[in-house]
């Protein structure tokens, strides 16, 4: 029994410790796209006692440094345990809900069959929702415990965002639910293993074209990326409904952003474009589509399935990064005329012309 | 489960659930009840009941409580000086809740007699099957046995949304 | 590893369920009954659970799903009536809201 608690900690410490890295990297990005896009050299002036050589390290730790060393400034007539609370309730569930991405196979060690996913629950996508819909509960809070009639402006306008958005993005899971028939993401990612044709591998958004644009907007609207980032508005409402909070409280909201750019890169990884599945390996090696095997051992395997999860939750963080630097910021009506009247009458039909297909299918 | 586990959660429980019914900041006990809630959907795990715990956190405490919130907020309801009612209402509140309290009790400790066609291996201590609990198995339950009750359950929701939205709407002047 | 009788999940709903009819009865602002209305809601919703894990039915846990249906439609229909309510009046104190007395 101690086995498996160690097996589980290791999982999730590996799990938490990528996910922070991730959100680091991404904020590296997300200064160095936007500085490459607009034709400049971006964030550059930093060394770590004279070495000024790996600029990525640098630019990742300096970032999370300043803000953990800078006074934590509470404003007047705020209650106080909400002003605490709101960043760490922001902060919760989008680590979390990483518990349930699988990010390899089974890994065959020391006699027992890891299953490379923190939790294997068999609810795996309500689950991610269920985390999407808690927090909503930090920017609420945020907005109010700040005492100050902008920041709750800022922090309803962006829950009702959030909450508007889930639907959409919810009703493009269910049908990626309705294609593979289960709930758990393992299992949807190991169907996504078999060939189409002999030749194509069955990845989601060959199946689920539509659902993949759908939850790719609806994804970066509910964690108010741009151009959905009215309720932040850097350029106007300077940081809308967290404002007041500042050094480590900051940090905290800080990171959820980026935090929450791994967890929806990670759901579009898992759902549409294989998760861990590398085209044309299988458990034992390369099965090539002319008759080509190339057998390869098993920690290979799953070591190249690993790396192909990170390559592919990286490549949709840096496509995040890139459509929020072209595109400008929609106004508060359009955005929920997006989602209400745009986004959730495609997804519905979508679900039906998916229920449609599969039950002609089937007959 | 545990009897440890279940008595730590029992006692959370009810810290959270007091902490609803007794703090004077609405705010507060609005978020009061999303920790009662989320210790609850932990419960309904412990239980065997996978689907109502997903759905309790993504429906209750990710959507109703936020509605709840959003209004407190909307109608900018700080702490209020007379929180709880006369000391004679408290009184006899507190008199008749205990009684209601132990009866409730005395008819629960009992626990309910098994129907004759129901099989004899069942109770907490032995195991259900696997999928017990799962969408699957719900999903089933509920759209051949209960259809009806879910077909009308979808228009009583069609006309809470009518109801609301009417309600709510400011009249044009 | 021994199980949890049933009846201790029966007394802690019957607790619970206790504690947010004190909560309705106490209290007076309309907002904090309503969530103590859900509190008891909660409570039946355990009973529920626990009752279809101890016969091994899944109908208890239908029966929470519509529950939980009807307490969004209720909590909905419910705030509406408050914000309404409060434009009138501009209170939410039950205390105040005594214009149907006789």
């Amino acid at each position: 029994m101690w086995v498996e608690i160690g097996i589980a900690a290791i999982k999730t410490g590996a799990i938490l410790g990528v996910v922070m890295a991730l959100a680091g990297v991404f904020g590296w990005f997300e200064r160095k796209v936007s500085a490459y896009m607009q034709d400049r050299v971006g964030a550059n002036r930093c060394s770590v006692f004279g070495f000024a050589g790996a600029g990525l390290i640098n630019t990742i730790m300096a970032d999370p440094l300043k803000f953990a060393t800078k006074e934590d400034f509470v404003p007047a007539g705020v209650d106080r345990l909400l002003h605490t609370l709101a960043p760490c309730v922001n902060f919760f569930p989008v680590l979390v809900a990483f518990a349930a991405i699988p990010f390899g196979d089974v890994l065959e060690a020391g006699g027992r069959s890891i299953n490379l996913q923190a939790v294997p629950l068999n609810v795996g996508v309500l689950y991610i929702l269920a985390m999407v819909s808690l927090s909503v509960y930090g920017v609420v809070l945020g907005g109010w415990a700040s005492n100050n009639r902008f920041s709750l402006l800022g922090g309803i306008r962006g829950s009702a965002q959030m909450i508007s958005y889930e639907l959409a993005m919810g009703l493009s899971i269910v049908a990626m639910v309705m294609t593979y028939g289960t709930l758990d993401l393992q299992t949807m990612v190991r169907a996504q293993g078999h060939l189409i044709g002999g030749w194509l591998p069955a990845w989601g958004v060959l199946y689920q074209p539509l659902a993949f644009l759908l939850f790719l907007t609806a994804g970066m609207a509910e964690t108010k990326r741009s151009p959905f980032d009215l309720p932040e508005g850097e350029s106007e409402l300077v940081a809308g409904y967290f404002i007041e909070f500042s050094g480590v409280k900051y940090l905290m909201f800080f990171m959820t952003d980026f935090i929450e750019v791994a967890v929806v890169a990670g759901l579009l990884t898992t759902m549409f474009f294989g998760g861990w599945q590398v085209p044309y390996l299988m458990r034992d090696g390369f099965h090539f589509p002319l008759g080509v095997t190339v057998a390869l051992p098993h920690l290979l395997v799953v070591a190249l399935q690993i790396v192909s999860f990170l390559l592919k939750v990286v490549f949709f963080g840096w496509l995040q990064c890139l459509i929020r630097w072209t595109l400008p910021r929609i106004r508060y009506d359009q955005l929920m005329g997006l989602g209400w009247k745009g986004l959730l009458p495609v997804s519905l039909a979508n679900v039906l012309a998916t229920a449609v297909v599969i039950l002609a299918w089937q007959a | 489960m545990h009897p440890v586990l279940f008595l730590i959660l029992a006692a959370l429980l009810i810290v959270s659930a007091l902490c609803v019914v007794l703090q004077p900041s609405p705010v507060r006990s609005a978020l009061s009840l999303v920790v009662t809630l989320f210790l609850m959907a932990v419960t309904f795990l412990l239980l065997d009941a996978q689907l109502v715990a997903a759905l309790q956190v993504v429906v209750y405490a990710g959507a109703i409580v936020v509605l709840f919130l959003f209004v407190i907020m909307l109608l900018n309801l700080r702490d209020e000086p007379r929180a709880l009612a006369r000391l004679g209402t408290q009184a006899t509140a507190l008199v008749l809740g205990s009684l209601f309290l132990l009866a409730l009790i005395r008819f629960l400790v009992t626990p309910p007699k098994l129907s004759a066609s129901a099989s004899a291996a069942t109770g907490m201590a032995t195991p259900v099957s696997a999928d017990f609990g799962s969408a699957q198995v719900l999903a089933e339950r509920l759209f051949t046995h209960y259809l009806l009750a879910f077909e009308v359950t979808s228009v009583l929701l069609l006309v809470a949304i009518i109801g609301a939205v009417v309600l709510a709407k400011r009249k044009l002047v | 590893m021994t199980a949890v009788p049933i009846s201790w999940y029966l007394i802690l709903g019957a607790v619970l369920f206790t504690i947010g009819t004190l909560g309705v009865l106490i209290r007076r602002n309309v907002i904090v009954i309503f969530l103590s209305i859900e509190v008891m809601l909660n409570a039946v919703n355990l009973v529920f659970v626990s009752l279809s894990r101890h016969l091994h039915s899944m109908d208890g846990q239908v029966i929470v799903f519509f529950v939980m249906t009807v307490a969004a439609a209720e909590a909905a229909v419910g705030l509406a009536i408050i914000i309404t309510v409060f434009r009138n009046r501009q209170t939410v104190n039950v205390d105040e809201l005594n214009l149907l007395r006789w």
